[in-house]
């Protein structure tokens, strides 16, 4: 390897910096040459605004534990802050949990009094939920049909962004991530009069599980993106 | 060859007996060869409400342990010829029999009989499996109460599970109109709305059927009774008729609603 090929090539940008990784070389000789050039280019970034980082590995596989060692690297000096680390490798096992998770899995039959259903991904269920019956989903939860029974989206324990739908939601219980809601005064935010397909989140100013119209709803949160997948 | 009906509820006390045995007199006033199965080993009652107890000599247990022959359990009716019922023990309690046993019994008796009607105890344990081995259709009893609805729900889940049983019928039993007025009674399409099956028949609360029971004559006998008609209209459903739901309220007809769901346009 020719000492003058940089291991790490810094680019400016506009919108921040891009540091640019050779794929081939060892890893901790990447590290080794983060730090002085970083240390070697402290006049740009002493002072001024925050400055967005973006590390491009290209073909290199970056662990977790390898992806906070950057950032902390990164972060050590004052004005600069990580925005994304982009690989083009993933492991298996990661492209496996990916599409289990984007998974839309579609059902048609009424869960009824002592069933459960759960399902990893998005669960789209046309049929009603009856009073006793359960549903669940990693993801989000689309009912079409009653929801009258409970429903907890994003079960897998982080999943606070999910959203439960439903084109007539009457829950005696909804969860969200970790969030529980009852159907008692005050334990669900109702914003609706009557309306067909209301949509359940977490809103996480006021901590509760809010019930709204669908395209209400879509204004607050960035249900398009949830959406577009149907 | 006949076909087996179980009549079942999850809860108890909602009428699953007494819907037996009028169904079994209607289909037998009908002309067909009909055989009454209590499987509520235990707490056989079956046999009071038809008036046939003092004629019981062997039971379904004393065939399934091969005391007798089914023919010499079968108790006739004294009314019908052609309507027979085969007791439950009261000595013994559910796990007497297994559900493969039940099933022999039951396929035994479709050779000899157009049907075979089911009366199921209570509950989802084994006497409920019992009481479904056998069966080809169903019938779910509910009242108009929502501990009992749930219960119905529950058990329609389990009965969707039994491959050979057809999709399950309803039957709303004790439905009381002044109630039904002031609005503190469930409504018939807030039971259906929930549980979505076909229905077979709406039966009133009427005082002739306690009488009846207690006289050992089913009240579909007494055509003036409101109940007797509502179980006639069921016998004829059963045997694939078109009837219409009795209209309990002439002046507002609510029942017009629910024509739909018997297949009437
Ligand atoms: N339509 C009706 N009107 C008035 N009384 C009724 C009606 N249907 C049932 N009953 C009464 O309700 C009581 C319970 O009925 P039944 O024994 O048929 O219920 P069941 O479901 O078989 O009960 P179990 O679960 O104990 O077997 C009886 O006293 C019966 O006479
Ligand atoms: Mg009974």
């Amino acid at each position: 390897m020719s000492a003058t090929q940089p291991l790490v090539t810094m680019k400016g940008r506009k919108d921040g910096l891009v540091l640019v990784m050779d794929e081939a070389c060892a890893y901790r000789d990447l590290v080794r040459e983060l730090k002085e050039k970083l240390a070697a280019n402290t006049n740009l970034y002493k002072e001024g605004p925050v400055i967005s980082v973006k590390v491009q590995a290209g073909n290199r596989y970056i662990s977790e534990v390898q992806r906070d060692q950057l950032k902390e690297i990164i972060h050590s000096f004052d004005h600069l802050k990580v925005e994304d680390i982009q690989s083009n490798v993933m492991t298996l096992e990661d492209i496996a949990k990916k599409k289990a998770q984007e998974k839309i899995v579609p059902i048609a039959r009424i869960i009824r009094s002592g069933q459960v259903l759960s399902v990893e991904g998005d669960l789209l269920l046309v049929g009603d939920v009856n009073p006793g019956g359960t549903v669940s989903a990693t993801g989000n939860i689309y009912i079409f049909g009653a929801l009258r029974g409970v429903a907890a989206a994003g079960s897998d324990g982080d999943g606070k962004d999910a959203v439960i739908v439903a084109s007539i939601m009457k829950p005696t219980q909804l969860k969200i991530g970790q969030v529980i809601s009852r159907n008692e005064n005050g334990s669900v935010e109702e914003m609706k009069e009557d309306h067909l397909l209301e949509c359940a989140y977490l809103d996480e100013k006021i901590g509760k599980i809010v019930i709204d119209r669908v395209h209400a709803a879509l204004k607050k949160r960035n249900l398009s993106l949830v959406l577009e997948k149907l | 060859m006949g076909e087996a009906i179980v009549v079942t509820s999850g809860k108890g006390g909602v009428g699953k007996t007494t819907t037996s045995a009028n169904v079994g007199t209607v289909l037998a006033l009908q002309g067909k060869k009909v055989c009454l199965v209590d499987t509520d080993i235990g707490l056989r009652n079956l046999d009071v409400v038809m008036g046939l107890e003092n004629r019981i000599i062997y039971d379904l247990v004393d065939v399934a342990q091969g005391r007798c022959k089914l023919n010499q359990a079968l108790v006739k009716d004294k009314r019908f010829e052609c309507l027979s019922m085969l007791p439950a023990a009261q000595t013994t309690d559910k796990t007497a029999v297994k559900p493969s046993e039940m099933k022999k019994m039951v396929d035994e008796l479709k050779s000899d009989f157009d049907y075979v009607i089911i009366d199921c105890p209570a509950g989802i344990e084994r006497g409920f499996r019992n009481a479904v081995a056998g069966a080809d259709h169903a019938i779910v009893v509910t009242t108009p109460e929502i501990s009992s609805v749930r219960d119905a729900d529950r058990i329609i889940g389990l009965l969707e599970q039994e491959k050979q049983i057809t999709p399950p019928r309803l039957i709303i039993n004790r439905i009381r109109q002044h109630l039904l007025k002031s609005g503190e009674m469930l409504e018939i399409d807030e039971i259906m709305n929930i549980l979505a099956i076909d229905l077979l028949g709406i039966v009133v609360d009427d005082d002739g059927v306690i009488s009846s029971s207690n006289k050992g004559e089913p009240v579909a006998l007494n055509p003036s009774s409101k109940a007797a008609q509502a179980y006639r209209n069921i016998g004829r459903r059963i045997l694939g008729e078109t009837v219409p739901l009795m209209v309990l309220d002439e002046k507002n007809g609510f029942f017009h609603r629910f024509k739909s769901l018997l297949g009437m346009r």
